[in-house]
């Protein structure tokens, strides 16, 4: 694989729309405001000039037409790459997804299929409110047909979108505002990361933590603090929550007995509740503790700074939940928060790293 | 569209004034302080959009509704919301209209019949709707104000909507905001060019195209459209053409992004509601100098103590946070 180089997730995201326009005339860009200065939030810079207005196809504000138009045209074998700058503006557009990309293949006995790929971002900024920041992942992951994937990593954002747009399927891919940000190694030119399920980011004993997106960012350095008092924690990432493969998680929960699933989105009926089930199902007897789900807490995203202070899933909260889970003492769990808080070095909570200016 | 040849009265005139100047000044104030970093919540400001706010309330009663959308500030207040409220909201503070919960896209004060304020484009057409449904329904004689942007043109809800409120007559005036963009896109790279009011007109709309930066026509059609509907004729739709001079959400004006040159800009701010209006009661005699210091200072410390209220009100308690999931 050729030589990586530090990215962020948003630079990553890029670099993959670049590559997979080059290398396929059929591959094109659709949404709202895409090539504006803001450039969709640092993924789209340079591609206009690249590749012109036609490929990079600025569309009215009608987002259930959008994603029709974008269907059909990927079953007369088109790769449309509808990108939108949050997920609620394709709550217009359901009936499309989940009776038309999800089942084109299924009800057309195999003739018909839809290759489209929708980004939808998540908002966690400053005060995005009730209806600008929800994850709502596990909604899509309901319908069979759909691959719906949210990359963490930055060399997956690169990887894992190359991989959707030359994908048969419809994808869905979800991206965490706060993984824009993140840097990582990201290989240069055209590579592939597979849409065939989790990875193992971190390896541990004690406890299987299962995240996905931004939580796998938070849970890698909180394994870190762990770590430090003597708990070993192994973190995987998700990466693909439908078709849902949890041989590794299985696996994993053999090695350590213990389960804890972080979701971006809420608890109820979300990713957690779908992995957990599968792992009481089929791993009940390698258990030591009962498995705990983390996620929003079970209302709307309040806009106010001091209302969202616990609302996302804390590395505080992992912590105390690991702890009590392997038993840890008070001291152990003082410690590991203690050097949490050292690590975001008095960040405040609404803030992602020290160059965040808000709002989004 | 029947033309309404309303007199309007030198009083009314100097108070379209008036109330475009305190929505300009608060929307200078917060693009002033938004760097501050305080108010942590996205703000799409509508400085040069004042006429349409303003011509469009000042038609109504205070019992009328209104529905608007992310681009609210200038409806809220030209409908008399709590400015303190309203800010508090920003700031994320307790008493802020909705408590801290929705920040400056979800702006509320039913005391004074602004319903909703809700940022995803066409989400509140069909509530505004519906609310004049049941003014219908009760025999109440409300007029429901929905304040709708040009792209809310494309989405199917718009259409949708005006075909029940045209359908069962109902009490509603459609107001559209045409400030040529969304996000940054223009017009014509959206839509095909033919006048949106065509659209209207083949719901059966009664319609009329006018200058948006002229509040005291934006009245007149305002009234003429509030009168019909309260009298049973149905529905209209008013597009009212105009610019808004800052970037789609945060404090800078379009031309600091490089979205347009300096001079583009300047030309574009030329065409200015208040200035014009302004002008009209100079000449008229109607203001002065002096009568505009005034105005500015009064507004000014009205203002002044609103940002002071909201900065030092207490945040919401987190406890609260769970509060109103189920009625
Ligand atoms: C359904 C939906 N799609 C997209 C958006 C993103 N968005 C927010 S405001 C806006 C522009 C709307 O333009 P317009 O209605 O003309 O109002 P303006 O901003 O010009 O006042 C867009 C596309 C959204 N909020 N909701």
């Amino acid at each position: 694989m050729p030589e990586a180089r530090s990215l962020n997730g948003a630079e990553a995201a890029r670099e993959a729309l670049f590559e997979s326009m080059e290398r396929d005339p059929d591959v094109f860009m659709m949404g709202e405001g895409i090539a504006d200065h803001g450039n969709f939030f640092g993924t789209t810079n340079g591609l206009m000039e690249k590749f012109g207005s036609e490929r990079m196809l600025e569309m009215p504000v009608a987002e259930n037409a959008m994603t029709g138009i974008a269907i059909g045209a990927a079953m007369m074998g088109q790769r449309p790459v509808m990108s939108l700058q949050r997920v609620e503006f394709v709550l217009l557009a359901l009936e499309q997804i989940f009776d038309n990309a999800a089942k084109i293949h299924y009800a057309t006995n195999g003739r018909h299929k839809a290759p489209i790929v929708i980004r939808l971002v998540v908002g966690r900024g400053w005060g995005q409110g009730p209806h600008h920041a929800q994850s709502l992942e596990s909604v899509f992951a309901h319908f069979p047909g759909l691959k719906v994937i949210m990359p963490a990593l930055a060399r997956d954002s690169k990887g894992m979108l190359i991989a959707a747009i030359e994908d048969d399927s419809p994808v869905i891919c979800i991206e965490h505002r706060w993984i824009h940000f993140a840097k990582g190694p990201v290989p240069e030119g055209h590579y592939v990361e597979p849409l065939d399920g989790p990875r193992v980011r971190r390896e541990g004993s004690d406890v299987t933590i299962v995240a996905t997106s931004y939580a796998v960012l938070e849970a890698l350095a909180t394994a870190e603090a762990l770590d430090k008092v003597g708990i070993s924690a192994e973190v995987i990432d998700l990466r693909v929550l439908r078709p849902l493969n949890l041989d590794l998680v299985k696996k994993s929960v053999a090695k350590t007995g213990r389960l804890v699933t972080i979701d971006t989105g809420w608890i109820t009926c979300g990713m957690g509740s779908e992995i957990v089930a599968t792992v009481a199902q089929e791993c009940f007897s390698e258990l030591k503790a009962p498995p705990q789900r983390l996620g929003l807490a079970d209302y709307p995203t309040p806009s106010s700074r001091s209302l969202v202070t616990d609302y996302y899933p804390t590395p505080e909260a992992l912590i105390d939940c690991v702890g009590e889970m392997v038993g840890a003492k008070s001291e152990q769990m003082e410690a590991a928060r203690a050097d949490m808080a050292e690590h975001r070095g008095g960040l405040p909570h609404d803030v992602p790293n020290p160059t965040f200016q808000g709002p989004f | 569209m029947e033309k309404h040849v309303t007199q309007i009265n030198d009083e009314t005139r100097l108070g379209l004034y008036r109330e475009m100047l305190r929505i300009r000044l608060v929307e200078e104030a917060i693009a002033d302080r938004y760097g501050e970093q305080e108010m942590r919540c996205p703000v799409h400001l509508s400085d040069g959009q004042e006429g349409i706010a303003v011509g469009a309330c000042m038609a109504l009663r205070k019992e009328d509704k209104i529905v608007s959308t992310h681009r609210s500030h200038g409806h809220y207040l030209a409908k008399q919301g709590s400015l303190k409220a309203m800010l508090c909201e920003i700031y994320g503070r307790a008493p802020g209209c909705v408590g801290g919960r929705g920040g400056s896209m979800h702006l509320l004060d039913d005391e004074v019949g602004v319903l909703a304020c809700l940022p995803i484009v066409g989400t509140s057409v069909p509530l505004g709707v519906g609310v004049a449904y049941a003014a219908k329904r009760k025999g109440e004689d409300t007029v429901v104000t929905v304040f709708l942007g040009d792209a809310v043109m494309e989405e199917g809800v718009f259409h949708e909507s005006a075909n029940f409120a045209a359908l069962h007559s109902l009490p509603v005036v459609f107001v559209c905001e045409n400030n040529d963009l969304s996000f940054y896109t223009s017009l014509e790279v959206r839509q095909p060019d033919r006048p949106m009011t065509d659209i209207a007109k083949a719901h059966t709309l009664a319609v009329c195209e006018l200058d948006g930066n002229d509040a005291v026509t934006v009245y007149e059609a305002m009234n003429g459209a509030v009168k019909k509907a309260r009298g049973g004729g149905g529905p209209s739709f008013l597009m009212c053409n105009t610019r808004r001079w800052r970037e789609h959400c945060g404090p800078r004006y379009d031309y600091e992004l490089g979205q347009m040159t300096e001079q583009e800009f300047e030309a574009l701010r030329a065409d200015c509601p208040m200035a014009k209006l302004g002008a009209q009661l100079r000449e008229a005699g109607l203001l002065d100098d002096a009568g505009e210091d005034a105005l500015r200072a009064e507004l000014g410390k009205e203002i002044e103590e609103a940002f002071e209220f909201a900065r030092n009100a207490p945040f919401p308690e987190l406890e609260t946070a769970g509060d109103h999931v189920y009625a």
